[in-house]
């Protein structure tokens, strides 16, 4: 009876002694699994040389007032916009305006360091913060907006002469690049 | 048939006897010591950092090195890499290049790395003006890669004598010496020329081309200070040009010792789960 | 799967399945239940680590041509940028270039570890062929996949091997233009060798599935080659097998995570990190190590045989190294399974592995070094000395009038007392015969250990004789020497031998040991005593 009991009592800790062993193993198999698909999911990310992509400089002494060119940052167009007096005036009195995203039009034209920029030139990237399309500007044919800006022509976000959202799906105005002045007639994107 | 096959055999030897193969490899390369060749071992990053300002200002005129882009310098485990490191004197954080050993310190993007920036802009790189559609030369920012000493092969071989000198992105493990190769060919003219080519025991066919580029000592003033005699500077340029043919040897070190440990200890749990498992069955 | 399944659904959902898609109760009696030789042993555990490996490689493959640019302007820049910049690219392209060295490690493993215990016979031929057809594709896939970083290496290893296609009779050049897709290694060759190498592995994968089930159809040999007869004989393969596998994978893991991490470039070749180069070969092409042996048996045939040339043959027996185990099942014709209990051939084997072994090392090697040379290089020297000399000039029409010329000079001053004649030619029609008359022969031999030095001794030699003579007679002989190639052969000639003669001839003479009747019996008489 007593005999039977201690071999009870030492087959009980055996299996617990078993259960740990494969409870470790299992857990410390795990872990190995999951970090080893991290690097996996991670070499999609940009890689380096896509990351250092480098800065890109625009000479504004090339565009007309009441132009604009697409810059290409990164990869992706940025408005470039000279700006007519009318067009700023009409910036400025829309601060007050009813709008989704509030927003004034002296922040709109800032540099990157933070110091103001130029009431003339807006830098803004050019994907409608909808769904990314390129909205047109007031001056192209095929523009049908409202508010003299950016007329996007993939879901109808109709953006006024600081680029803020006025109209349509966008949920945010177009966002400013960061940039600075490296001197009166020229900048540096990014 | 076998006996065919000695016959033949033995002409076959008659012909190739005396092949002259040993002739043509250079010497074995010197048996040199650098930091980075142990399982564990890494770089020192002040020999990378001097080897650089050698690479710049001796090799870079005649050798390009395509694959490195002047960021690669201030990219984790690169020589001019910043980390924000806390000052124990003042308590404040403050930028500084490398890691002191035994520091924490947040790595600064290379984008913000002023040392990059400004070895970078040190380098005239070609370019396109957007306004005229001509070649210009600008100085470099930190995504360009490597200034190119010349515009294509032809251009290379012209200023050369005919001969092509190679890139040296990865020449430490394009050669079989590996560091102590180039260390060797630096080191290892004997002062003699035959017609236009110097020789050279540690080079394949003993002639080489390139003339010797550490001809004197102090051929460049280190920024740190070290006496830069042609041993030290070949040594520095050997463990610079290891680095850019290998940037990531140091995590991967670091990586494969964590790899193995792990491995080791769920090999042991593995081994004594097995155990359990087939516990009581003969096998 | 033959038999009865034991698989029970447990749950609704595993029951409503198990009528529409039965792929637990599939998985379940091929992974778990599956009756697997109690007496199986390490190793058997190399499929395991095979599979690993696919899986692996087709991962690892699969990301790397996200990075990757079958360009020949990008390649190499694509390779290096993903060592370099995307992230974690360096670790993802080392376990690519090591996981081909593994996988080919594990490959002869499990190979050898089939020819010891007889894996290939009855009623496992198809099981046996369905491996050697991985083999063969694993081999295409890893030369492909060479090719790709587009270096040195890449470039020349892949020139060689698509010449060796043009030594197959009359279609030979058509096949390798084909291959191709131009004269030479190009970018099309580049394009369509990277759409190869990413449709190989999965077509692997795909015999790898007729590989299992022929396995399970089979069942699993065992070190004893006794079938199993009752249930004692087996065990269910998890946990049993299943643990041991892991355990053994986790070991293999190590080994494998040493190449990775301390040292990624061991196993390959430093001219691969010279971009490819069309005009420039490198002194020594080698292949991967794995492919050493068969680069030896291609490269022993230095010799014409008959009217085969020397290197249509040594293509052939390249192949053939490779085909004659595609018959293997029906050229041993012993009824013994296992060497286990064929104490004879056991040794052979034995030798075999070695020679296999050896076969590689010579591949790796250059040619024509020398390894022996039991004599050494001898001249025989004569000239006359203080003898008289007399010359006559030659001019002919056209070269191939200069042999009679020159027949007719000797002649005639042999006619005038010229005990030795020599002719020193000048242009293609010109020339100066010398004769020598009276004076006293002399004979000199000298012996060397190369022939440089030979030479230089002649060399000084002549000096020595100098102006006592106007000429001198030079006969070179050299010794026998047993190079790297000569070597090849003796290995290339067994590992023939050893299929074609050995296996089939000891299956009828030799006298096999008793082998046991049941595999439990084998057991329990070994491991008596031990838990």
């Amino acid at each position: 009876m007593a005999e039977a009991t201690a071999g009870g009592a030492h087959e009980t800790l055996e299996t617990t002694r078993r259960d740990f062993i494969f409870i470790a193993a299992g857990a410390v198999g795990a872990v190995g699994t999951a970090a080893t698909i991290w690097p996996f999911i991670d070499q999609m990310n940009p890689a380096a040389d896509t990351r250092a992509m480098s800065t890109t400089e625009v000479n504004l002494s090339q565009i007309p007032v009441g132009q604009e060119i697409k810059a290409i940052w990164q990869g992706k167009p940025v408005f470039v916009r000279h700006r007519t007096p009318a067009e700023i005036s009409q910036a400025l009195r829309d601060d007050y305006a009813q709008l989704k995203d509030p927003q004034m039009d002296e922040d709109r034209t800032k540099q990157s360091n933070g110091s103001p920029g130029k009431a003339e030139w807006l830098i803004l990237q050019a994907n409608c913060t909808h769904l990314g399309c390129v909205p047109l500007p007031s001056f192209d044919p095929g523009y049908r907006g409202h508010y003299g800006g950016w007329f996007c022509p993939c879901h109808g976000s109709d953006y006024d002469t600081s680029g803020r959202i006025r109209q349509g799906p966008a949920p945010k105005n177009l966002y400013v690049a960061p940039y600075v002045y490296l001197n009166d007639t020229s900048i540096r994107i990014g | 048939m076998l006996r065919r096959i000695a016959i033949a055999a033995a002409v076959a030897a008659v012909a190739l006897g005396g092949s002259a193969y040993a002739a043509n490899e250079g010497r074995p390369p010197k048996d040199v010591h650098f930091s980075f060749q142990s399982p564990l071992g890494s770089y020192d990053m002040a020999a990378v950092q001097r080897g650089f300002q050698v690479y710049a200002q001796v090799c870079s005129t005649c050798h390009s090195m395509e694959h490195l882009s002047y960021r690669n310098l201030g990219e984790p485990g690169g020589p001019f890499a910043e980390y924000s490191v806390r000052n124990h004197q003042t308590g404040e954080m403050e930028n500084r290049v490398g890691l002191p050993a035994g520091e924490h310190g947040e790595y600064v993007d290379v984008v913000n790395n002023p040392y990059v920036r400004a070895i970078a802009a040190g380098f005239q790189v070609p370019d396109i003006d957007q306004t005229t559609g001509e070649v210009t030369q600008r100085p470099a920012r930190p995504s360009d890669h490597f200034r190119n000493p010349f515009a294509n092969e032809y251009a290379a071989r012209a200023a050369n004598n005919g001969a092509l000198p190679p890139d040296l992105s990865v020449i430490t493990l394009a050669r079989a010496g590996g560091a102590a190769y180039v260390f060797s060919i630096l080191t290892g003219y004997t002062g003699e020329m035959r017609g236009t080519q110097y020789v050279n025991d540690y080079f394949p066919g003993r002639l080489i081309s390139m003339p010797p580029p550490l001809a004197s000592d102090g051929l460049v003033t280190y920024s740190d200070g070290t006496t830069a005699t042609r041993d030290q500077m070949a040594r520095d340029v050997a463990q610079y040009l290891q680095w850019a043919a290998d940037p990531h040897m140091e995590a991967r070190k670091t990586m494969g010792v964590q790899v193995i440990i792990f491995l080791l200890v769920l090999s042991a749990l593995l081994y004594l789960a097995y155990k359990a498992v087939w516990r009581g069955q003969s096998h | 799967m033959s038999g009865s399944s034991t698989y029970e659904p447990k749950s609704g959902f595993t029951r409503w399945l198990d009528k529409r898609l039965p792929i637990i109760r599939l998985t379940h009696d091929s992974f778990v239940a599956f009756p697997t030789p109690r007496n199986i042993n390490y190793w058997w555990t190399f499929g395991a680590m095979l599979s690993l490996c696919l899986g692996v490689q087709i991962v690892t493959g699969i990301v790397l041509a996200m990075h990757y640019q079958p360009n020949i302007h990008d390649a190499f820049a694509s390779v290096q940028r993903i060592q370099r910049d995307v992230p974690f690219g360096w670790l993802i392209q080392n376990l690519h270039a090591v996981g081909a060295s593994m996988f080919f490690l594990a490959v002869y493993v499990h190979m050898f570890r089939g020819i010891y215990y007889g894996s290939y016979k009855a009623p496992r031929e198809v099981l046996w062929i369905l491996g050697c057809l991985i083999y063969v594709l694993m081999v295409a896939t890893a030369f492909l996949g060479y090719t790709l970083p587009w270096g040195q290496m890449s470039f020349w290893g892949a020139t060689v091997i698509t010449n060796i296609l043009g030594a197959i009779p009359f279609v030979g050049e058509s096949i390798q233009v084909w291959i191709r897709g131009g004269g030479a290694i190009d970018q099309p060759t580049l394009n369509r060798f990277f759409s190869l190498h990413y449709l190989l592995p999965f077509v692997i994968a795909g015999v790898v599935v007729l590989h299992v089930w022929a396995l399970h159809e089979a069942g699993q040999n065992n070190p004893t080659g006794v079938e199993p007869k009752t249930k004692d004989d087996t065990v269910p393969f998890t946990p049993y097998a299943t643990m041991k596998d892991l355990f053994a994978t986790s070991l293999f893991l190590i080994l494998f995570a040493t190449f990775v991490f301390f040292m990624p470039q061991a196993l390959g070749h430093s001219d691969n990190f010279i971009p490819a180069n069309p005009v420039q070969t490198p002194s020594e092409i080698v292949p991967e190590w794995y492919l050493l042996p068969f680069y030896a048996i291609l490269r022993a045939f230095d010799f014409n045989i008959g009217p085969i040339d020397s290197k249509t043959a040594g293509v052939f027996a390249m192949f053939a190294s490779i085909g004659v185990l595609f018959i293997l099942p029906w050229l041993d014709t012993s009824r013994v399974r296992s060497m286990r209990y064929r104490p004879a051939a056991r040794w052979w084997f034995m030798i075999f592995v070695a020679v296999a072994l050896a076969l590689g090392w010579c591949g790796g090697q250059n040619p024509s070094t020398v390894l022996a040379q039991p004599g050494s290089f001898r001249a025989t020297l004569n000239w006359i000395a203080n003898g008289q000399t007399s010359q006559q000039r030659i001019q002919v029409a056209s070269p191939a009038a200069f042999q009679a010329a020159s027949d007719a000079a000797e002649a005639q001053l042999r006619a005038q007392g010229a005990t030795m004649t020599s002719v020193v030619r000048e242009s293609g029609t010109t020339a100066l015969a010398l004769g020598v008359s009276r004076g006293s022969p002399e004979t000199r031999v000298i012996t060397a250990a190369t022939s440089d030095d030979l030479e230089a001794e002649i060399t000084a030699a002549k000096a020595q004789i100098g102006g006592s003579s106007p000429f001198v007679a030079i006969k070179r002989e050299a010794p026998f020497q047993f190079t790297v190639t000569r070597f090849a052969q003796l290995l290339t000639a067994y590992y023939f031998f050893f299929f074609i003669v050995l296996l089939p001839l000891l299956g009828l003479r030799e006298k096999p040991n008793r082998v046991p009747d049941t595999i439990a019996k084998s057991v329990l008489g070994q491991t008596q005593g031990a838990s």
